[in-house]
């Protein structure tokens, strides 16, 4: 009804509307007005980008000692200004800025460190679409050990020595013969298990077969879910995600069912998918599909589990003061194999300054600086002969099992992959989701190995 | 003639805004589809015709990810309604108390769906959930249930928040419809001795015609596009993914921006389907 | 008897609604023991504000506060200048193309998002707006100009005539009869127009998800989702804070919401329900 009337209206004005100065206006006024509302948008954005200098969100940790100087310091670069991907927010922040002093101290090289997405799949997104606009703006990043093969063609190639550090690593970071990525701390899978209840249950040490831990667990589930209904034998990571890749890789090499590429549908791999499945509901919760690590650390650090498989970093907050499980857990080799996780040190092929960005990545992953981080931080060096250090060894009793770790470590195929290793990676884990969902093993892993396989083919 | 060209240069920033964020990003989208281009690659790009669309259609995970967008938006939908017309019957009735319920039913519509996503998570927690207390303590439950994992309730779990966050907005819209409906129809009724059933079959329904339908035609269009819910809830878990996370795992997570802008057109073209139905119902009405 | 049930009936929907916002609230108040407490309780004993305190000495969230209510503000008020406009001319004037053009914008307002993902990704690389709040407020404007325009369009429709003509015979030009006539009678509809626009861009998702790269340009729905994804530097998943932040995020909207709720209701239906 309104639009009729402004349609009678319209008509009547129509003669009006002839007279030229109707006209003559309006273009200049339109363009006043869209402008003036544009420069309030342009005021608004200059208001947020006046806030954006945040301060640097707080960090908890507190540092004893001060990090080593650099070991021959070369001050050749002195006064140019590297960007940097370092620790992301949170727990390594401190030790990020502690070295940044150092090293900006030493070598006279400015570094504006811009801490990395908080989860490392927006991490990866993020360097790509870096390397995709072939920036300048990041000199150094850190990248993940499954990155360098996808990374390669955007990184320099590193004239350090690896001499000392741990092959499998050194493997993983080369890619056509060259080294991209210097490896800094890694990660490893590792069982945790509780040592009180182990001993009531009558156990001498912890399992080292698959059977043994599903035995273990279910006997000691058995005996515990009448006092806790909420307690359970074995938790580990079954979210969709890149973590069930290392958890279902584990169990597949464990189990002598072959590499993660070419045999997922072997039957030594089926049955160690199924067997998997098969903890769903009885020594696994129903919920540990929708575990990550840190709903995992939950339940055993809450004292709800009998066995955990996470990364090192859980021995320290576990035996924080006010944890259930102080002093009543230790760490072992998983039964088998133990994946290899980690970061790594990297400078972009579009660096303006790639000498001195190399010298950052130098300082990162030598020896006194990594051992410094495993005193201060507990993180896990990649050079095997700290391990025997006395004064780490004391810090972490752990690590005097991880040369036996080592031995049985394995990386993901992500060298081999490429840039195709997340595609890769969600096709392997979207496949064992399914079989831990109750889907059939044969043909849910036979459809993964096409479905690499055509991935793959050039 | 003057006023017409006026017109237009009224529109003209309109227009220009929508071309550059609709109309050439879509067309974009469409010739990507027809090649394999990737991001961060060097790799040359190649015209592959139809192929992305090919692949599409044997591809199992497409047909899993349309089927549950399907689902989804047929049981979120028929559940929002009836519930939605359930409350709007109720707000429409008088009472005391009735500003302060329509204040409550407009909670859930405000509250960012990432947010109720993670309250609704929260209250699924297998160890620490409200949901399984209060189960366990009414007897409901025998054994604490992990709602958002475990497959036998992820699929409820997951269109309860929907429905927890949707169903106000469709109580609104037909309370809208409601309050258009003159009262003394009811009145003359009410001589003629309909009892208050009658009266909503006989009178109501058909009365709210309009409004129910393009209610419905907005709801199940939104739940074709469903993706804030799945991806927060459940990321990229096998058979939970709807085509909008199935869409952007493919575009931005593998970098496969051929096969992912492939899908994208398919999402449109399901969409644009129900639009175009929804305009042959009704139209632009003057 | 009837009225009982009736209002049981009514605590029934309350409850339903507002229970898990409520719930929400309680655990942002619990200290951290009781959170991760079993049996749960439904009100806290000792409760505390840490969680807030948390929250709000978190830079990195109230970075993205500040982010989310700079992209919105922009958004919204791009759209209801341009929107306004082409809704003057929709809404009061008659020309070919007229109706063509309301087809198009309508159809626009159900504009599927993720369909031009990848061709809008393309293009915020192209012009550099990368990692860049404009990008959102640009790319925001998929939505909210549709939709401005729609709801815009009804409301110049509703206007009487009179006063237009009667300007334009005071020899005022049309862009003086909008700045000058129309837009302050049209003041509430822009009001509510423009909440329901920035509800909208602080509700995205999916844009925020894909098109910004650091933590210092996240908005909150992004912010909040990554809440959850911390990992290694608390002792537990920190559920306490994330529906502290939640409800800090929420409460201004909610409040705003319930104060204007009559004429939200009416402009939410409004472009609907009229069609």
């Amino acid at each position: 009804m309104g639009t009729s009337l402004a349609c009678a209206h319209t008509r009547k004005l129509a003669p009006l509307a002839e007279q030229a100065q109707y006209l003559a206006l309006p273009r200049v006024e339109l363009t006043v007005f869209v402008v003036r509302a544009l420069l309030w948008v342009g005021f608004i954005v200059f208001l947020a980008n006046l806030t954006v200098p945040a301060p640097p969100p707080s960090t908890s940790a507190t540092l004893r000692t001060t990090p080593p100087p650099v070991p021959r310091p070369d001050r050749r670069w002195a006064g140019t200004t590297l960007t940097y991907y370092g620790e992301r927010p949170g727990f390594g922040m401190a030790f990020e800025r502690a070295l940044l002093r150092q090293f900006e101290q030493d070598t006279g090289i400015r570094v504006n460190y811009i801490p990395r997405p908080l989860s490392a799949s927006e991490c990866y997104a993020s360097y790509q679409r870096v390397f995709q606009a072939r920036s300048p703006d990041v000199d150094v990043m850190m990248v993940d050990v499954v990155w360098p093969g996808a990374l390669a063609p955007h990184l320099v190639p590193l004239s350090l020595s690896t001499e000392g550090f741990l092959p499998q690593l050194v493997e993983n970071s080369m890619v056509d013969g060259k080294l991209v990525a210097m490896p800094g701390y890694l990660g490893a899978g590792l069982l945790y298990y509780r040592t009180d209840l182990l001993q009531r249950y009558g156990y001498e040490g912890p399992p080292r077969s698959f059977d043994e831990l599903e035995q273990m667990a279910k006997s000691i589930q058995a005996g515990e879910k009448p006092v806790n209904p909420r307690f359970v034998g074995f938790v580990w990571q079954g979210y969709t995600y890149e973590g069930l890749t290392c958890n279902a890789l584990e169990w597949q090499v464990s189990q002598g069912g072959g590499q993660m590429l070419d045999q997922v549908d072997s039957p030594e791999a089926l049955r160690a998918f199924s067997r998997a499945a098969g903890w769903i509901g009885t020594i696994s919760p129903a919920g540990v599909t929708g575990y990550q690590e840190e709903d995992v650390r939950n339940v055993f650090e809450g004292g709800n589990a009998a066995f955990m498989r996470h990364w090192p970093y859980c021995y320290a907050s576990g035996n924080a003061p006010g944890s259930p499980v102080k002093g009543r857990f230790e760490v072992a080799p998983l039964p088998g194999a133990s994946v290899l996780g980690g970061w790594e040190w990297a400078v972009s092929a579009y660096s303006r300054h790639p000498q001195a960005a190399e010298q950052l990545v130098a300082y990162q992953t030598c020896l006194p600086v990594q051992r410094w981080r495993a005193v201060e931080g507990a993180f896990l060096p990649t050079r095997p002969e700290l391990y025997k250090d006395p004064e780490l060894l004391e810090r972490m009793p752990f690590c005097a099992i991880m040369p036996e770790v080592f031995r049985q470590a394995i990386t993901r195929p992500s060298t081999r992959c490429r840039d195709l290793y997340n595609e890769a990676s969600s096709i392997y884990f979207q496949g064992v989701a399914t079989v831990l969902q109750g889907g059939d093993p044969a043909a849910s892993m036979g459809r993964v190995r096409r479905d690499l396989s055509e991935l793959m083919q050039p | 003639m003057e006023r017409r060209r006026l017109a237009w240069l009224l529109l003209a920033p309109t227009l220009l805004v929508l071309a550059v964020v609709a109309f050439y990003p879509l067309a974009q989208t469409l010739a990507y589809s027809f090649t394999d281009a990737r991001l961060g690659s060097s790799r040359p790009v190649h015209f592959v015709g139809l192929r992305n669309y090919f692949d599409l259609l044997v591809d199992p995970r497409f047909y899993s990810s349309l089927s549950l967008t399907v689902r989804f938006a047929t049981v979120t939908v028929v559940f929002e309604f009836t519930l939605g017309l359930i409350i709007a019957l109720v707000i429409n009735s008088q009472f005391r108390g009735r500003g302060l319920m329509r204040a409550a039913v407009l909670v859930p519509w405000a509250i960012p769906t990432v947010m109720s996503t993670q309250m609704w998570k929260w209250m699924y927690h297998d160890v620490f959930g409200v949901l399984n207390d209060l189960g366990l303590r009414c007897g409901l439950l025998a054994a604490p249930v992990a709602w958002a994992a475990d497959p036998a309730y992820l699929f409820p779990a997951l269109c309860a928040v929907d429905i927890w966050k949707t169903t106000p907005f469709i109580a609104l819209m037909l309370l809208a419809g409601l309050q258009v409906i003159p009262a003394d129809i009811y009145e003359a009724a009410d001589i003629d001795g309909a009892s208050p059933l009658q009266q909503f079959w006989a009178l109501t329904l058909p009365l709210l015609r309009p409004a129910i339908v393009v209610t419905l035609i907005f709801r199940t269009l939104d739940a074709l596009r469903a993706f804030d819910i799945f991806y927060v809830m459940v990321g990229n878990r096998p058979h939970y993914q709807t085509l909008a996370v199935f869409n952007q795992q493919v575009l931005v997570e593998f970098s496969r921006v051929g096969p992912g802008s492939a899908i994208s057109v398919v999402i449109f073209l399901l969409i644009a389907f129900f639009v175009f139905v929804y305009m042959r119902l009704f139209g632009v009405r003057e | 008897m009837k009225r009982l049930s009736f209002y049981a009936l009514l605590t029934l929907i309350i409850g339903y609604t507002v229970f898990p916002y409520y719930w929400a609230f309680v655990s942002s108040i619990k200290p951290s023991s009781e959170i991760f407490a079993t049996p749960v309780g439904l009100w806290p004993h000792s409760p505390t504000l840490e969680n807030y305190r948390l929250v709000l000495s978190n830079a990195g969230f109230l970075q993205a506060l500040v982010n989310s209510a700079a992209v919105c503000l922009a958004s919204v008020t791009m759209a209801l200048t341009f929107g306004s406009l082409a809704a003057y001319a929709l809404g009061r004037f008659q020309f070919r193309g007229r109706t063509a053009t309301l087809y198009l914008v309508l159809s626009m307002t159900m504009f599927p998002q993720i369909a031009v993902l990848g061709g809008l990704y393309a293009i915020i690389n192209q012009i550099g707006l990368f990692n860049r709040l404009p990008a959102l407020m640009l790319s925001y404007l998929l939505f909210t100009l549709p939709f401005t325009v729609w709801v815009l369009t009804n409301f110049f429709k509703q206007l009487p005539g009179e006063l237009e003509e009667a300007a334009i015979v005071d020899g005022a030009t049309p862009m003086q009869t909008y700045r000058l006539v129309l837009l302050p009678l049209l003041s509430p509809a822009l009001v509510t127009t423009g909440l329901l626009a920035f509800i909208q861009c602080w509700n995205e998702f999916l844009y925020a998800l894909s098109f910004m790269q650091t933590p210092d340009r996240y908005t909150v729905t992004r912010a909040i989702f990554s809440f959850a994804g911390v990992t290694g530097s608390g002792y537990e998943i920190p559920w306490g804070q994330m529906m502290a932040a939640t409800i800090l995020v929420t409460l201004p909207l909610l409040v705003l919401v319930l104060i204007l709720q009559n004429r939200i209701i009416a402009g939410l239906t409004g472009g609907a329900v009229k069609g």
